[in-house]
């Protein structure tokens, strides 16, 4: 009995379904009907994007919190007088979250010219963005308030750097998004598109956040 | 009904060829499992020396030493390898080896999956964790040497640079930027474990049905990809402290090595410890959790009984790790926090005995009645349930602010975790290697060898942990390098001199091991059965060693739960979860 496992083994291949049908269990869409290799489910880069938000976040509030925290125990907290380009950034990053809902509509319809151009004019906003944050920063030197020069703007430059270093990454995925090539890939473009829209609108929500914080806290 | 075997065309991915790609840089789930054991056996010898050091110093302060600078080890030395030991232990063996290697090995074949969900990043896992030790050994070999401050580094001395001591300069920045390393290598496997066991397991693999090692891996992923983003935040900030020249951590007017230091105010010590403890706690039970599961599998599999209470195991499990983000305040009882808080955080503390003791009683429950063969896994499994015990309760001490204050900072705190955190995980991580080992590698490890193993380092443990609360009682700092320095410390240096001859002893045992281990690996008894321990789970039902796609293509169907073992009316005292219920012969 031990050692002919094997032959007892139930195998179902793929597409054919067994005799018995088992109570559903979770990985039964990749598997069961493609009917070729057992590929990825599709829906499992969606849990893996959730998953990356989640510590995302929990990066982001360890930040906000000892924010909060070292306002609150310091007594040597000053303003920073946040520069006024923000209010364009944070615009402009709102405007992308609208071209990357049309680009994805135009993939939905098959236009993919027009996907293409709106990809790029979002991809142009993120990198936009950056420049404009960039921009601030040079604003705040320029203001003679550097990284250590006060709790409150060691939180800005950390903030806004750690908002772009994660920023970065959605721009790396939006280029991705248009130079893979798909005849070779687990995923679709559209599937990719659609990761990468949520990631980006995450990443604009992350920085209303941020950016109330900063304003509002400081 | 289709019941065959698969031919090749099925496979999920074609086995690579060369060796580079087979053996370096694999994307196979059960090679970077053993990368990562390996990994892990490489710093547990690592630390293990590094601890020996210290023990022999302990017992004997003049004695000349090697691989240390100058022969007698100073104060500074001792803290270096103290945090060294500290750092590499729980960091590179007690997070890597039972989630990251038994994990990576396991989790997909239990849940009938080909491989991780996305074997690319899960190599990266590998190799960035690879980068991270490398990082943090490089801390040995800086001006100045290994850092000083113990691995919860706490600021200000950690933030200080040079003038906070030999070590804190070079050596505690690649000490940070080392564990923030580790921090993004964890978050990628957690993602990775945590996809695999939502959306690849098999037709039949409801959750109820997952093993109990499948459920501790899922929840200790879970830990991890919450906990180490904060750990990575914290260290960031920490670093700026240290090269930018911020101030998160370090507060004005501290003088140090007699040295005002001007360029630095109004920062929180505190905030460094919230987070870091934030991340801590949890960590604790990313090392502990996935001894848990296994400790659940084997009791079962050699008790030939179900597991007794297996969704109160589950919901035991659910609530550690749940509990686990609630309690890192009573990590800084004597931080002056607030008695209001801290009664929030003792209550909450004990509240964790409770789905403790439940897995505790379940695990005797299973062991009750059951036909139990002592092999060398059962041994160790049933070693885990005492350590368990044995550590746990010092925590209810340790739980109170009051006995706390006192204890806090003495030999009480190294005898607890120890016994919970290191020792009952190793216990765990042996049970696992011992009951896999066949699967993994087509040999069993010799049982005889093995037996004499597990009672020379039980045995051992004890005789070097159980002294170790007497010495906290008797009001014992934690991190004194010399006993004999101080006055009031003398009396204790025979229970010094006594442990470091326990741990000499269950070192050398460990030699006994990797013999065994070593031997086996050539010359071990041949696992000519796929399933030599008449277990239930999946891994079972497939080859020793597995194949490059574990099920040749083909996707296995479960009928069954995960253990059930003895069951009224069937021939065997054990039905496999991918047996159809027709193919289950009666009595």
């Amino acid at each position: 009995m031990p050692g002919a496992i094997t032959q007892d083994i139930e195998l179902i291949e793929a597409g054919h379904g067994g005799g018995v049908t088992p109570p559903a269990g979770g990985g039964d869409e990749g598997g069961g009907s493609s009917g070729g290799p057992r590929p990825v489910p599709r829906r499992a880069y969606f849990t893996a994007l959730q998953l990356g938000l989640a510590a995302i976040i929990m990066f982001f509030m360890s930040l906000a919190s000892s924010y909060i925290v070292r306002k609150g125990l310091g007594t040597d907290w000053q303003r920073t007088r946040l520069p006024r380009v923000l209010w364009f950034n944070t615009v402009i990053l709102l405007a992308s979250s609208i071209t990357i809902v049309i680009a994805r509509r135009k993939l939905e319809r098959g236009l993919l010219a027009s996907f293409r151009n709106w990809w790029w004019l979002t991809t142009g906003l993120g990198v936009l963005f950056l420049a404009g944050q960039l921009a601030a920063w040079r604003d705040l030197r320029l203001n003679g308030m550097f990284l250590s020069s006060n709790p409150s703007s060691s939180f800005f430059y950390v903030l806004t750097a750690a908002h772009g270093a994660h920023l970065a990454g959605g721009i790396f995925a939006l280029f991705y998004v248009l130079f893979r090539n798909w005849d070779r890939s687990r995923i679709t473009q559209a599937t990719a598109a659609e990761l990468t829209s949520i990631y980006w609108h995450f990443m604009d929500g992350l920085w209303i956040f941020l950016f109330v914080l900063l304003t509002v806290g400081r | 009904m289709v019941t065959h075997e698969s031919g090749g065309g099925h496979g999920h991915h074609q086995p690579p060829s060369g060796f580079i790609r087979k053996w370096i840089f694999s994307v196979d789930h059960k090679v970077i499992g053993i990368q990562y054991i390996s990994l892990a056996l490489f710093s547990v010898f690592l630390g293990m020396a590094l601890s020996l050091l210290m023990r022999i110093h302990l017992a004997w302060p003049n004695l000349k030493l090697p691989f240390i600078a100058g022969g007698i080890m100073t104060s500074e030395q001792y803290l270096a390898l103290m945090t060294m030991h500290g750092t590499i232990m729980v960091f590179m063996v007690l997070t890597t080896a039972p989630q990251s290697g038994f994990g990576n090995y396991f989790l997909p074949i239990q849940i009938g999956a080909a491989d991780m969900a996305f074997p690319v990043l899960n190599m990266l896992s590998f190799w960035t964790t690879f980068l991270s030790l490398c990082v943090m050994v490089a801390a040995f070999f800086v001006a100045g040497g290994a850092p000083i401050g113990g691995w919860t580094s706490y600021p200000p001395l950690s933030a200080l640079g040079q003038i906070a001591g030999p070590g804190q300069g070079a050596g505690e920045t690649l000490w940070i930027v080392g564990l923030a390393i580790f921090c993004a290598a964890s978050l990628m496997g957690a993602l990775n474990f945590i996809t695999t066991t939502i959306d690849l397991r098999a037709k039949g693999m409801s959750l109820g049905r997952m093993p109990l090692t499948v459920w501790s891996w899922f929840i200790t992923a879970i830990l991890a990809l919450l906990a180490f983003g904060v750990l990575l935040a914290a260290c960031l900030l920490l670093l700026l402290d240290r090269v930018a020249g911020t101030s998160f951590f370090i507060p004005g007017g501290l003088v140090v090595t007699d040295t005002v230091i001007t360029w630095h105010k109004g920062g929180s010590p505190l905030l460094w410890q919230h987070l870091f403890w934030f991340f801590g706690h949890p960590e604790v039970y990313i090392a502990i959790l996935p001894g848990m599961g296994v400790a659940s599998h084997v009791l079962s599999t050699f008790s030939r009984k179900p597991v007794f209470g297996y969704r109160a195991m589950v919901g035991a499990l659910c609530g550690i790790g749940f509990l686990g983000f609630c309690v890192w305040g009573h990590h800084m009882f004597v931080s002056g926090m607030s008695p209001y808080s801290a009664f929030a955080f003792s209550i909450l503390t004990m509240t964790i005995g409770v789905p403790s003791a439940i897995k505790t009683f379940n695990w005797l429950g299973t062991l009750w009645g059951g036909k139990i063969t002592f092999t060398c896994a059962m041994l160790f499994a049933i070693g885990f349930v005492s350590l368990f015990v044995t550590g746990g309760l010092s925590g209810l001490f340790l739980a109170q602010p009051s006995l706390d204050l006192y204890l806090h900072d003495a030999y009480f705190v190294v005898a607890h975790f120890h016994l919970i955190m290191g020792v009952a995980a190793i216990f765990g991580m042996f049970a696992a290697l011992y009951f896999w080992f066949p699967k993994m590698f087509g040999r069993f490890l010799n049982e005889k060898i093995g037996k004499v193993h597990f009672w020379l380092t039980f045995a051992g443990v004890y005789l070097i942990f159980m002294p170790m609360h007497f010495l906290g009682l008797a009001g014992n700092p934690r991190r004194y390098s010399d006993m004999t320095a101080v006055d009031f410390l003398h009396p204790l240096q025979p229970v010094h001199d006594f442990i470091t001859y326990a741990a000499i002893f269950t070192i050398s045992a460990q030699l006994i091991f990797l013999f065994n281990l070593l031997w086996s690996l050539k010359f071990g008894e041949k696992a000519e059965e796929q399933n030599p321990w008449r277990a239930t789970t999946l891994e079972w039902s497939i080859p020793s060693p597995p194949p490059f796609d574990n099920f040749a293509g083909v996707e296995p169907v479960i009928y069954h739960g995960p253990y059930e073992f003895s069951v009224p009316g069937a021939a065997d005292d054990f039905i496999p979860q991918y047996l159809a219920p027709e193919r289950v012969r009666k009595a």
